[in-house]
Protein backbone atom coordinates (compact mmCIF):
# COMPACT_ATOMS: atom_id res chain seq x y z
CA UNK A 1 0.00 0.00 0.00
CA UNK A 2 2.53 2.65 1.03
CA UNK A 3 5.05 1.39 -1.29
CA UNK A 4 6.99 4.27 -3.96
CA UNK A 5 4.67 4.11 -6.81
CA UNK A 6 7.35 6.82 -9.56
CA UNK A 7 10.05 4.36 -8.37
CA UNK A 8 8.46 1.20 -8.97
CA UNK A 9 6.59 1.99 -11.96
CA UNK A 10 9.40 3.59 -13.16
CA UNK A 11 11.54 0.18 -12.89
CA UNK A 12 8.70 -1.59 -14.76
CA UNK A 13 8.34 0.89 -17.70
CA UNK A 14 12.19 0.29 -17.43
CA UNK A 15 11.90 -2.90 -18.20
CA UNK A 16 8.80 -3.07 -20.46
CA UNK A 17 9.82 -0.51 -22.91
CA UNK A 18 6.27 -0.04 -23.10
CA UNK A 19 5.18 3.58 -24.11
CA UNK A 20 1.63 5.04 -22.76
CA UNK A 21 2.79 8.92 -23.50
CA UNK A 22 0.27 8.63 -26.45
CA UNK A 23 -2.15 6.19 -24.83
CA UNK A 24 -4.43 4.26 -27.44
CA UNK A 25 -7.85 3.37 -27.06
CA UNK A 26 -8.24 0.03 -24.88
CA UNK A 27 -9.56 -1.84 -27.68
CA UNK A 28 -7.09 -1.22 -30.61
CA UNK A 29 -3.86 -1.69 -28.05
CA UNK A 30 -2.69 -5.59 -27.92
CA UNK A 31 -3.10 -6.30 -24.07
CA UNK A 32 -1.37 -9.42 -23.27
CA UNK A 33 -1.63 -10.57 -19.87
CA UNK A 34 2.04 -10.09 -19.16
CA UNK A 35 1.89 -6.28 -20.21
CA UNK A 36 -0.27 -4.99 -17.65
CA UNK A 37 0.51 -3.01 -15.16
CA UNK A 38 -0.49 -5.36 -11.94
CA UNK A 39 0.76 -2.65 -9.61
CA UNK A 40 -2.21 -0.74 -8.49
CA UNK A 41 -4.60 -2.51 -6.21
CA UNK A 42 -5.75 -5.88 -7.65
CA UNK A 43 -8.87 -5.41 -5.80
CA UNK A 44 -10.11 -2.88 -7.91
CA UNK A 45 -9.57 -5.57 -10.92
CA UNK A 46 -12.23 -7.65 -9.14
CA UNK A 47 -14.55 -5.69 -7.78
CA UNK A 48 -17.74 -6.53 -9.39
CA UNK A 49 -18.83 -2.87 -10.33
CA UNK A 50 -15.18 -1.88 -11.66
CA UNK A 51 -14.83 -5.37 -13.71
CA UNK A 52 -18.06 -4.39 -15.65
CA UNK A 53 -16.58 -1.94 -17.42
CA UNK A 54 -13.01 -1.65 -18.93
CA UNK A 55 -10.51 -1.71 -16.61
CA UNK A 56 -9.64 1.97 -15.47
CA UNK A 57 -5.59 1.30 -15.96
CA UNK A 58 -6.64 0.75 -19.71
CA UNK A 59 -9.09 2.99 -19.99
CA UNK A 60 -6.72 6.70 -21.62
CA UNK A 61 -8.25 9.92 -20.34
CA UNK A 62 -10.41 10.06 -23.67
CA UNK A 63 -12.20 7.38 -22.72
CA UNK A 64 -13.01 8.05 -19.12
CA UNK A 65 -16.82 7.28 -17.60
CA UNK A 66 -17.21 10.70 -16.38
CA UNK A 67 -19.22 10.95 -13.25
CA UNK A 68 -18.45 14.60 -13.60
CA UNK A 69 -16.93 16.61 -16.14
CA UNK A 70 -15.70 20.22 -15.99
CA UNK A 71 -15.94 22.10 -19.00
CA UNK A 72 -13.96 25.48 -19.42
CA UNK A 73 -14.31 26.44 -16.02
CA UNK A 74 -13.63 29.69 -15.02
CA UNK A 75 -13.19 31.02 -11.32
CA UNK A 76 -12.55 34.26 -9.64
CA UNK A 77 -12.17 36.04 -6.56
CA UNK A 78 -13.37 39.70 -7.00
CA UNK A 79 -11.36 40.76 -9.83
CA UNK A 80 -8.64 38.03 -9.84
CA UNK A 81 -9.34 34.67 -11.97
CA UNK A 82 -7.88 31.80 -10.40
CA UNK A 83 -9.13 29.17 -12.89
CA UNK A 84 -8.62 30.05 -15.95
CA UNK A 85 -10.72 27.51 -18.05
CA UNK A 86 -10.47 23.74 -17.14
CA UNK A 87 -12.15 21.52 -19.06
CA UNK A 88 -11.97 17.80 -16.87
CA UNK A 89 -13.28 14.83 -16.67
CA UNK A 90 -13.99 13.00 -13.57
CA UNK A 91 -13.98 9.25 -13.90
CA UNK A 92 -16.60 7.28 -12.15
CA UNK A 93 -16.19 4.96 -8.65
CA UNK A 94 -12.44 5.66 -9.62
CA UNK A 95 -10.17 8.47 -7.24
CA UNK A 96 -9.07 11.58 -9.31
CA UNK A 97 -6.08 13.30 -7.56
CA UNK A 98 -5.28 17.24 -8.49
CA UNK A 99 -1.84 18.42 -7.30
CA UNK A 100 -0.19 21.22 -8.05
CA UNK A 101 1.79 24.10 -6.38
CA UNK A 102 0.14 26.32 -3.80
CA UNK A 103 -2.12 29.26 -5.34
CA UNK A 104 -2.28 27.33 -8.93
CA UNK A 105 -6.32 26.73 -8.36
CA UNK A 106 -6.59 23.32 -7.02
CA UNK A 107 -9.27 24.34 -4.08
CA UNK A 108 -11.14 26.24 -6.30
CA UNK A 109 -11.43 24.17 -8.36
CA UNK A 110 -12.71 21.36 -6.22
CA UNK A 111 -15.13 23.99 -4.29
CA UNK A 112 -16.28 24.26 -7.98
CA UNK A 113 -16.97 21.25 -8.27
CA UNK A 114 -20.12 21.40 -5.62
CA UNK A 115 -20.67 25.15 -5.78
CA UNK A 116 -18.87 26.22 -2.39
CA UNK A 117 -16.57 28.48 -4.14
CA UNK A 118 -19.14 30.99 -4.56
CA UNK A 119 -19.58 30.59 -0.75
CA UNK A 120 -17.05 33.12 -0.10
CA UNK A 121 -18.23 36.53 -0.64
CA UNK A 122 -16.79 37.95 -4.08
CA UNK A 123 -16.27 34.36 -5.22
CA UNK A 124 -17.50 33.65 -8.70
CA UNK A 125 -17.73 30.90 -11.13
CA UNK A 126 -18.83 30.64 -15.06
CA UNK A 127 -18.50 27.63 -17.44
CA UNK A 128 -20.11 24.65 -17.04
CA UNK A 129 -19.65 21.39 -14.61
CA UNK A 130 -21.81 18.57 -15.36
CA UNK A 131 -22.87 16.40 -12.76
CA UNK A 132 -24.70 13.41 -14.92
CA UNK A 133 -26.60 15.09 -17.01
CA UNK A 134 -26.70 18.22 -15.68
CA UNK A 135 -24.70 21.29 -15.46
CA UNK A 136 -24.93 22.13 -11.65
CA UNK A 137 -24.22 25.73 -12.76
CA UNK A 138 -27.16 26.23 -14.80
CA UNK A 139 -28.98 29.20 -13.29
CA UNK A 140 -32.55 27.30 -11.86
CA UNK A 141 -29.74 24.48 -9.62
CA UNK A 142 -30.11 24.91 -6.25
CA UNK A 143 -27.15 24.80 -4.87
CA UNK A 144 -28.26 23.10 -1.92
CA UNK A 145 -29.27 20.20 -3.84
CA UNK A 146 -25.86 19.49 -5.69
CA UNK A 147 -23.95 19.55 -2.08
CA UNK A 148 -26.36 16.76 -1.27
CA UNK A 149 -24.77 14.59 -3.89
CA UNK A 150 -21.25 15.86 -3.92
CA UNK A 151 -20.01 15.63 -0.40
CA UNK A 152 -16.95 17.30 0.58
CA UNK A 153 -14.12 16.56 3.40
CA UNK A 154 -12.28 19.64 4.09
CA UNK A 155 -8.44 20.80 5.04
CA UNK A 156 -9.07 20.67 8.82
CA UNK A 157 -10.87 18.19 10.49
CA UNK A 158 -14.56 20.02 11.76
CA UNK A 159 -16.93 18.07 13.55
CA UNK A 160 -19.27 20.42 14.88
CA UNK A 161 -18.67 21.26 18.45
CA UNK A 162 -22.04 20.94 19.87
CA UNK A 163 -22.61 17.76 18.52
CA UNK A 164 -21.55 14.35 20.14
CA UNK A 165 -20.20 12.29 17.77
CA UNK A 166 -23.50 10.27 16.74
CA UNK A 167 -25.08 13.56 16.59
CA UNK A 168 -22.08 15.04 13.96
CA UNK A 169 -22.61 11.54 12.14
CA UNK A 170 -26.26 12.41 11.80
CA UNK A 171 -26.29 15.93 11.50
CA UNK A 172 -26.44 16.28 7.45
CA UNK A 173 -29.31 13.96 7.66
CA UNK A 174 -31.13 16.05 10.37
CA UNK A 175 -30.57 19.64 9.34
CA UNK A 176 -31.59 18.66 6.20
CA UNK A 177 -34.68 17.18 7.89
CA UNK A 178 -34.84 14.00 6.62
CA UNK A 179 -36.75 11.56 9.09
CA UNK A 180 -34.49 8.63 10.68
CA UNK A 181 -35.68 5.44 10.22
CA UNK A 182 -32.87 4.00 12.27
CA UNK A 183 -30.73 6.46 12.94
CA UNK A 184 -28.21 3.93 15.41
CA UNK A 185 -27.87 1.51 12.05
CA UNK A 186 -27.14 4.27 9.98
CA UNK A 187 -24.54 5.64 12.36
CA UNK A 188 -23.58 2.62 12.80
CA UNK A 189 -22.87 1.67 9.04
CA UNK A 190 -21.44 5.32 8.49
CA UNK A 191 -18.90 4.59 11.44
CA UNK A 192 -17.91 1.42 9.91
CA UNK A 193 -17.34 2.68 6.86
CA UNK A 194 -14.74 5.08 7.97
CA UNK A 195 -13.48 2.46 10.60
CA UNK A 196 -13.96 4.12 13.07
CA UNK A 197 -16.79 2.26 14.44
CA UNK A 198 -14.48 0.17 16.71
CA UNK A 199 -12.82 3.46 18.58
CA UNK A 200 -15.56 4.75 19.36
CA UNK A 201 -18.55 2.49 20.02
CA UNK A 202 -18.48 2.96 23.50
CA UNK A 203 -18.60 6.66 23.65
CA UNK A 204 -21.06 7.73 21.00
CA UNK A 205 -22.54 10.44 23.70
CA UNK A 206 -19.15 11.66 23.57
CA UNK A 207 -18.30 15.18 21.69
CA UNK A 208 -16.82 14.77 18.45
CA UNK A 209 -14.11 17.02 19.68
CA UNK A 210 -12.80 14.66 21.91
CA UNK A 211 -11.23 12.34 19.19
CA UNK A 212 -7.97 12.42 18.12
CA UNK A 213 -7.19 15.04 14.64
CA UNK A 214 -7.19 11.76 12.90
CA UNK A 215 -10.24 10.52 14.34
CA UNK A 216 -12.30 13.60 13.72
CA UNK A 217 -11.18 13.31 10.28
CA UNK A 218 -12.70 10.18 10.20
CA UNK A 219 -15.93 11.12 11.64
CA UNK A 220 -16.28 14.17 9.02
CA UNK A 221 -16.02 11.61 6.23
CA UNK A 222 -19.02 9.52 7.67
CA UNK A 223 -20.62 12.54 8.41
CA UNK A 224 -20.28 13.27 4.45
CA UNK A 225 -21.22 9.42 3.90
CA UNK A 226 -24.27 9.52 6.08
CA UNK A 227 -25.55 11.52 3.18
CA UNK A 228 -25.01 9.09 0.71
CA UNK A 229 -23.53 11.34 -2.15
CA UNK A 230 -22.51 10.33 -5.19
CA UNK A 231 -19.36 12.24 -5.21
CA UNK A 232 -17.17 13.17 -2.47
CA UNK A 233 -14.40 15.88 -2.43
CA UNK A 234 -11.40 15.81 -0.42
CA UNK A 235 -9.56 18.76 0.17
CA UNK A 236 -6.07 17.77 1.28
CA UNK A 237 -7.32 15.66 4.14
CA UNK A 238 -4.72 14.24 5.39
CA UNK A 239 -2.82 17.66 6.01
CA UNK A 240 -3.36 18.37 9.01
CA UNK A 241 -2.75 14.29 10.49
CA UNK A 242 -0.17 12.39 11.39
CA UNK A 243 1.83 9.59 9.01
CA UNK A 244 0.31 7.31 10.69
CA UNK A 245 -3.43 9.15 10.84
CA UNK A 246 -2.97 9.41 6.92
CA UNK A 247 -2.30 5.98 6.13
CA UNK A 248 -5.71 5.14 7.64
CA UNK A 249 -7.54 8.02 5.99
CA UNK A 250 -5.47 7.25 2.64
CA UNK A 251 -6.77 3.23 3.07
CA UNK A 252 -10.14 4.26 3.80
CA UNK A 253 -9.92 6.33 -0.02
CA UNK A 254 -9.15 2.86 -1.13
CA UNK A 255 -12.08 1.02 0.47
CA UNK A 256 -14.15 3.71 -0.54
CA UNK A 257 -13.42 4.12 -4.69
CA UNK A 258 -15.89 0.69 -4.72
CA UNK A 259 -18.40 3.09 -4.01
CA UNK A 260 -18.01 6.59 -4.42
CA UNK A 261 -16.28 9.01 -7.05
CA UNK A 262 -14.06 10.31 -5.48
CA UNK A 263 -11.66 13.65 -5.93
CA UNK A 264 -8.57 14.38 -4.12
CA UNK A 265 -6.83 17.84 -3.52
CA UNK A 266 -3.49 16.99 -2.60
CA UNK A 267 0.26 18.63 -1.87
CA UNK A 268 1.67 14.92 -1.50
CA UNK A 269 2.48 13.97 -4.36
CA UNK A 270 3.36 10.51 -2.97
CA UNK A 271 -0.38 10.52 -1.66
CA UNK A 272 -1.48 11.26 -5.30
CA UNK A 273 0.48 8.23 -6.06
CA UNK A 274 -0.55 5.93 -3.62
CA UNK A 275 -4.50 6.14 -3.93
CA UNK A 276 -5.05 8.50 -7.22
CA UNK A 277 -6.12 6.18 -10.56
CA UNK A 278 -5.98 9.95 -12.79
CA UNK A 279 -4.02 12.73 -11.21
CA UNK A 280 -4.51 15.95 -12.91
CA UNK A 281 -1.88 18.79 -12.55
CA UNK A 282 -2.76 22.45 -12.41
CA UNK A 283 -0.22 25.50 -12.43
CA UNK A 284 -1.45 28.91 -12.24
CA UNK A 285 -4.98 28.23 -12.45
CA UNK A 286 -4.67 25.93 -15.50
CA UNK A 287 -4.93 22.47 -16.43
CA UNK A 288 -1.24 21.05 -17.73
CA UNK A 289 -1.58 17.64 -18.02
CA UNK A 290 -3.54 15.16 -16.92
CA UNK A 291 -3.59 11.25 -17.22
CA UNK A 292 -3.54 8.16 -15.87
CA UNK A 293 -1.36 8.70 -12.63
CA UNK A 294 1.35 6.07 -13.62
CA UNK A 295 1.82 7.99 -16.77
CA UNK A 296 1.98 11.21 -14.64
CA UNK A 297 4.61 10.14 -12.30
CA UNK A 298 6.81 7.72 -14.66
CA UNK A 299 6.24 9.25 -17.86
CA UNK A 300 4.58 12.82 -17.79
CA UNK A 301 4.28 14.86 -21.05
CA UNK A 302 4.83 18.46 -20.42
CA UNK A 303 8.47 19.21 -19.06
CA UNK A 304 6.79 21.64 -15.53
CA UNK A 305 4.73 18.03 -14.78
CA UNK A 306 8.13 16.44 -14.97
CA UNK A 307 9.84 19.52 -12.99
CA UNK A 308 6.90 19.72 -10.50
CA UNK A 309 6.95 16.28 -9.55
CA UNK A 310 10.64 15.88 -9.40
CA UNK A 311 10.80 19.17 -7.08
CA UNK A 312 12.36 21.10 -9.04
CA UNK A 313 9.52 23.75 -8.16
CA UNK A 314 6.10 24.27 -6.28
CA UNK B 1 27.19 38.89 22.40
CA UNK B 2 28.59 40.49 26.44
CA UNK B 3 27.12 44.03 26.57
CA UNK B 4 29.30 44.76 30.02
CA UNK B 5 27.63 43.89 33.41
CA UNK B 6 26.84 47.22 33.97
CA UNK B 7 24.29 47.11 30.91
CA UNK B 8 22.61 43.86 32.37
CA UNK B 9 22.48 45.39 36.00
CA UNK B 10 20.64 48.61 34.28
CA UNK B 11 18.25 46.36 33.32
CA UNK B 12 17.34 44.17 35.97
CA UNK B 13 16.53 47.55 38.02
CA UNK B 14 14.77 49.01 35.17
CA UNK B 15 12.55 45.58 35.52
CA UNK B 16 12.01 45.51 39.33
CA UNK B 17 11.47 49.22 38.69
CA UNK B 18 8.41 48.67 36.10
CA UNK B 19 7.23 46.22 37.71
CA UNK B 20 6.93 47.69 41.26
CA UNK B 21 4.82 50.43 39.38
CA UNK B 22 2.58 48.25 38.06
CA UNK B 23 1.84 46.55 41.01
CA UNK B 24 1.66 49.88 42.77
CA UNK B 25 -0.91 51.48 39.96
CA UNK B 26 -3.22 47.64 40.71
CA UNK B 27 -3.67 48.64 44.41
CA UNK B 28 -4.59 51.94 43.49
CA UNK B 29 -7.17 50.78 41.11
CA UNK B 30 -8.38 48.44 43.57
CA UNK B 31 -8.61 50.31 46.79
CA UNK B 32 -12.08 52.06 45.40
CA UNK B 33 -13.37 48.82 44.77
CA UNK B 34 -12.42 47.06 47.86
CA UNK B 35 -13.91 50.38 50.07
CA UNK B 36 -17.17 50.78 48.15
CA UNK B 37 -17.29 46.98 49.05
CA UNK B 38 -16.73 47.20 52.62
CA UNK B 39 -18.60 50.88 53.06
CA UNK B 40 -21.55 49.31 51.57
CA UNK B 41 -21.59 46.25 53.54
CA UNK B 42 -20.82 47.70 56.97
CA UNK B 43 -23.09 50.51 56.49
CA UNK B 44 -26.23 48.14 54.77
CA UNK B 45 -25.90 44.88 56.41
CA UNK B 46 -27.91 46.43 59.53
CA UNK B 47 -31.31 47.02 57.72
CA UNK B 48 -31.13 43.66 55.91
CA UNK B 49 -33.77 41.92 57.93
CA UNK B 50 -37.35 39.56 56.68
CA UNK B 51 -38.94 43.03 56.70
CA UNK B 52 -36.83 44.44 54.49
CA UNK B 53 -37.47 41.99 51.31
CA UNK B 54 -41.03 41.38 52.13
CA UNK B 55 -42.64 44.43 53.57
CA UNK B 56 -44.12 48.03 51.99
CA UNK B 57 -42.03 51.11 52.66
CA UNK B 58 -43.37 52.63 55.63
CA UNK B 59 -44.54 55.96 56.08
CA UNK B 60 -42.15 58.81 57.83
CA UNK B 61 -42.04 58.56 61.34
CA UNK B 62 -42.63 54.60 61.12
CA UNK B 63 -39.88 52.66 61.74
CA UNK B 64 -39.57 49.11 60.07
CA UNK B 65 -40.88 48.09 56.71
CA UNK B 66 -38.91 47.05 53.70
CA UNK B 67 -38.74 47.57 49.70
CA UNK B 68 -40.51 44.25 48.77
CA UNK B 69 -42.01 46.11 46.11
CA UNK B 70 -39.05 47.95 45.20
CA UNK B 71 -37.19 44.20 44.62
CA UNK B 72 -40.25 42.88 42.74
CA UNK B 73 -40.14 46.27 40.79
CA UNK B 74 -36.41 46.07 39.68
CA UNK B 75 -37.16 41.90 38.49
CA UNK B 76 -40.33 42.92 36.64
CA UNK B 77 -38.23 46.11 35.04
CA UNK B 78 -35.67 44.09 34.21
CA UNK B 79 -37.81 41.51 32.68
CA UNK B 80 -39.59 43.51 30.69
CA UNK B 81 -36.21 45.15 29.19
CA UNK B 82 -35.07 41.86 28.15
CA UNK B 83 -38.10 41.04 26.67
CA UNK B 84 -37.98 44.11 24.83
CA UNK B 85 -34.23 44.49 24.19
CA UNK B 86 -33.19 40.67 23.78
CA UNK B 87 -34.89 39.39 20.90
CA UNK B 88 -34.38 42.11 18.58
CA UNK B 89 -30.99 42.75 19.91
CA UNK B 90 -30.01 38.82 19.36
CA UNK B 91 -31.54 39.19 15.89
CA UNK B 92 -28.99 41.88 14.69
CA UNK B 93 -26.84 40.73 16.15
CA UNK B 94 -26.77 38.45 13.77
CA UNK B 95 -27.55 40.27 10.85
CA UNK B 96 -24.52 41.82 11.18
CA UNK B 97 -22.46 39.52 11.64
CA UNK B 98 -23.99 36.86 8.68
CA UNK B 99 -24.25 40.55 5.83
CA UNK B 100 -22.80 42.99 8.28
CA UNK B 101 -20.24 43.62 5.56
CA UNK B 102 -22.54 45.83 3.61
CA UNK B 103 -22.69 49.57 3.75
CA UNK B 104 -25.47 49.45 5.66
CA UNK B 105 -24.52 46.88 8.42
CA UNK B 106 -21.41 48.92 8.62
CA UNK B 107 -23.76 52.05 9.73
CA UNK B 108 -26.06 49.92 11.55
CA UNK B 109 -22.39 48.82 13.79
CA UNK B 110 -21.57 52.39 13.82
CA UNK B 111 -25.25 53.53 15.09
CA UNK B 112 -24.83 50.62 17.69
CA UNK B 113 -21.57 51.40 18.87
CA UNK B 114 -22.88 55.50 19.27
CA UNK B 115 -25.86 54.41 21.20
CA UNK B 116 -24.07 52.27 23.72
CA UNK B 117 -21.99 55.91 24.49
CA UNK B 118 -25.31 58.28 25.09
CA UNK B 119 -25.94 58.79 28.63
CA UNK B 120 -28.33 56.70 29.78
CA UNK B 121 -30.35 60.16 31.07
CA UNK B 122 -30.82 60.83 27.93
CA UNK B 123 -32.30 57.58 27.01
CA UNK B 124 -34.84 58.67 29.87
CA UNK B 125 -36.01 61.73 28.46
CA UNK B 126 -36.86 60.41 25.02
CA UNK B 127 -38.72 57.52 26.63
CA UNK B 128 -40.29 60.08 28.79
CA UNK B 129 -41.37 62.14 25.49
CA UNK B 130 -42.13 59.03 23.43
CA UNK B 131 -44.16 56.98 26.22
CA UNK B 132 -45.01 58.67 29.13
CA UNK B 133 -46.19 61.68 27.33
CA UNK B 134 -47.88 59.60 25.57
CA UNK B 135 -50.09 57.32 27.95
CA UNK B 136 -49.62 60.32 30.54
CA UNK B 137 -48.67 58.09 33.06
CA UNK B 138 -45.19 56.93 34.58
CA UNK B 139 -45.29 52.78 34.09
CA UNK B 140 -43.26 50.03 34.36
CA UNK B 141 -43.88 49.87 30.96
CA UNK B 142 -42.11 52.85 29.86
CA UNK B 143 -39.28 51.91 32.10
CA UNK B 144 -38.93 48.57 30.73
CA UNK B 145 -38.59 50.41 27.49
CA UNK B 146 -35.91 53.13 28.31
CA UNK B 147 -34.02 49.77 29.75
CA UNK B 148 -33.94 47.86 26.91
CA UNK B 149 -32.89 50.67 24.45
CA UNK B 150 -29.94 50.68 27.14
CA UNK B 151 -29.36 46.89 26.39
CA UNK B 152 -30.01 47.05 22.91
CA UNK B 153 -26.70 47.71 21.68
CA UNK B 154 -24.42 45.63 24.07
CA UNK B 155 -26.70 42.62 23.33
CA UNK B 156 -26.10 43.44 19.80
CA UNK B 157 -22.58 43.73 19.60
CA UNK B 158 -22.27 41.38 22.05
CA UNK B 159 -23.73 38.77 19.56
CA UNK B 160 -21.99 39.52 16.77
CA UNK B 161 -19.26 38.95 17.97
CA UNK B 162 -19.18 36.05 19.57
CA UNK B 163 -20.82 34.80 16.26
CA UNK B 164 -17.64 36.19 14.44
CA UNK B 165 -15.47 34.06 16.78
CA UNK B 166 -17.11 30.84 15.57
CA UNK B 167 -15.02 29.38 12.78
CA UNK B 168 -15.93 29.47 9.14
CA UNK B 169 -14.88 26.14 8.77
CA UNK B 170 -18.50 24.74 10.89
CA UNK B 171 -20.19 27.20 8.47
CA UNK B 172 -18.65 25.82 5.60
CA UNK B 173 -19.32 22.07 6.81
CA UNK B 174 -22.90 23.02 7.39
CA UNK B 175 -22.71 24.02 3.61
CA UNK B 176 -20.97 21.01 2.38
CA UNK B 177 -23.58 18.87 3.71
CA UNK B 178 -25.91 21.10 1.46
CA UNK B 179 -27.93 22.58 4.47
CA UNK B 180 -29.57 25.68 3.31
CA UNK B 181 -27.28 28.60 4.84
CA UNK B 182 -30.26 30.28 6.92
CA UNK B 183 -30.53 26.52 8.38
CA UNK B 184 -26.48 26.56 8.95
CA UNK B 185 -26.60 29.68 10.79
CA UNK B 186 -29.62 28.98 12.99
CA UNK B 187 -28.55 25.43 14.34
CA UNK B 188 -24.78 25.94 13.56
CA UNK B 189 -23.13 29.29 13.95
CA UNK B 190 -25.87 30.44 16.82
CA UNK B 191 -26.24 26.86 18.12
CA UNK B 192 -22.44 27.06 19.03
CA UNK B 193 -22.13 30.63 20.34
CA UNK B 194 -24.97 30.06 22.30
CA UNK B 195 -23.41 29.91 25.66
CA UNK B 196 -21.02 32.68 25.31
CA UNK B 197 -23.85 34.76 23.76
CA UNK B 198 -26.04 34.13 27.04
CA UNK B 199 -22.76 34.85 29.41
CA UNK B 200 -23.12 38.70 27.52
CA UNK B 201 -26.57 38.76 27.59
CA UNK B 202 -26.32 38.30 31.36
CA UNK B 203 -23.86 40.88 31.71
CA UNK B 204 -25.82 43.67 29.98
CA UNK B 205 -28.90 42.32 32.28
CA UNK B 206 -26.56 43.10 35.08
CA UNK B 207 -25.95 46.95 33.94
CA UNK B 208 -29.14 48.05 33.09
CA UNK B 209 -30.39 46.83 36.90
CA UNK B 210 -28.40 49.55 38.29
CA UNK B 211 -29.59 52.13 36.46
CA UNK B 212 -31.61 54.60 38.14
CA UNK B 213 -31.26 57.87 35.72
CA UNK B 214 -33.55 56.85 32.84
CA UNK B 215 -36.00 54.90 35.35
CA UNK B 216 -36.40 58.59 37.43
CA UNK B 217 -39.19 59.72 34.81
CA UNK B 218 -40.40 56.70 33.13
CA UNK B 219 -41.04 54.24 35.77
CA UNK B 220 -40.84 56.63 38.61
CA UNK B 221 -41.94 55.35 42.00
CA UNK B 222 -44.41 53.44 43.78
CA UNK B 223 -44.41 53.28 47.70
CA UNK B 224 -46.98 50.31 47.19
CA UNK B 225 -47.52 47.17 45.61
CA UNK B 226 -48.18 47.38 41.82
CA UNK B 227 -50.25 46.14 39.43
CA UNK B 228 -49.82 45.11 35.54
CA UNK B 229 -47.54 47.06 33.69
CA UNK B 230 -49.32 50.16 33.41
CA UNK B 231 -48.90 51.57 36.94
CA UNK B 232 -46.02 53.33 38.54
CA UNK B 233 -43.32 51.00 39.52
CA UNK B 234 -40.53 51.28 42.55
CA UNK B 235 -36.98 50.02 41.87
CA UNK B 236 -34.02 49.76 43.86
CA UNK B 237 -32.04 51.97 42.32
CA UNK B 238 -34.26 54.97 42.33
CA UNK B 239 -35.62 54.20 45.98
CA UNK B 240 -31.94 54.04 46.76
CA UNK B 241 -31.59 57.49 45.22
CA UNK B 242 -35.04 58.87 47.06
CA UNK B 243 -33.99 57.40 50.51
CA UNK B 244 -30.90 58.64 50.57
CA UNK B 245 -31.20 62.43 49.54
CA UNK B 246 -33.97 62.07 52.62
CA UNK B 247 -33.48 63.71 56.06
CA UNK B 248 -34.42 60.58 57.75
CA UNK B 249 -32.14 58.45 59.46
CA UNK B 250 -34.14 55.63 59.25
CA UNK B 251 -34.45 55.81 55.38
CA UNK B 252 -30.56 56.26 54.86
CA UNK B 253 -30.51 53.17 56.92
CA UNK B 254 -33.01 51.73 54.22
CA UNK B 255 -31.16 53.04 51.25
CA UNK B 256 -27.64 51.14 52.58
CA UNK B 257 -29.57 48.21 52.74
CA UNK B 258 -31.18 48.19 49.14
CA UNK B 259 -27.70 49.42 48.20
CA UNK B 260 -26.18 46.61 49.43
CA UNK B 261 -28.84 44.02 47.73
CA UNK B 262 -27.93 45.84 44.35
CA UNK B 263 -24.52 45.40 44.72
CA UNK B 264 -25.02 41.78 45.79
CA UNK B 265 -27.06 40.63 43.14
CA UNK B 266 -24.99 42.65 40.74
CA UNK B 267 -22.12 41.01 41.56
CA UNK B 268 -23.83 37.39 41.93
CA UNK B 269 -24.94 37.88 38.03
CA UNK B 270 -21.67 39.19 37.35
CA UNK B 271 -19.69 36.52 39.13
CA UNK B 272 -22.01 33.26 37.25
CA UNK B 273 -21.45 34.54 33.89
CA UNK B 274 -17.53 34.63 34.79
CA UNK B 275 -17.65 31.19 36.19
CA UNK B 276 -19.75 30.04 32.94
CA UNK B 277 -17.16 31.64 30.63
CA UNK B 278 -14.81 30.02 32.28
CA UNK B 279 -16.39 26.56 32.37
CA UNK B 280 -16.92 26.31 29.07
CA UNK B 281 -13.47 27.35 27.95
CA UNK B 282 -12.30 24.53 29.66
CA UNK B 283 -14.83 21.75 28.11
CA UNK B 284 -13.54 23.08 24.96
Amino acid sequence: MNMDFSTSLAKKAAQKKVDDAEPKPAETRPTPESAKPTTMEPAAATSPEIASRPRWDEVSVSQITAKMRAEDLHASFGSSEVIKGISLPIAEKLVTAIIGPSGCGKSTFLRCLNRMHEVVSGATAKGKVWLDQQDIYERDVDPVRVRGRVGMVFQKPNPFPTMSIRDNVLAGLRLNGVKLKDPDGQVESALRAVALWDEVKDRLAKAGTSLSGGQQQRLCIARALALEPEVLLMDEPCSALDPIATARVEELIHELREAYTIVIVTHNMQQAARVANFTAFFYLGQLIEYNRTQVIFTRPKEQRTEDYITGRFG
Amino acid sequence: MNLGAATYVRRKLTDRIVRSLCVLGTVIALIPLASVLYYVVSRGIGGINLDFFTELPKPVGESGGGMGNALVGTLKLVGLAGLFGIPPGVLAGIYLAEFGASKFGGAVRFAADVMSGVPSITVGIFVYSLVVVTTKQFSALAGGIALAILMLPMVTRTTEELLKLVPESLREAALGLGVPKWRATLRIMLRTALPGIAVGVMLSVARVAGETAPLLFTASNNSFWSTGVMDQEASLPVNIYTKAISPYEDWHRQAWAAALVLLMTLLILNVTARFLVRTRVRAR
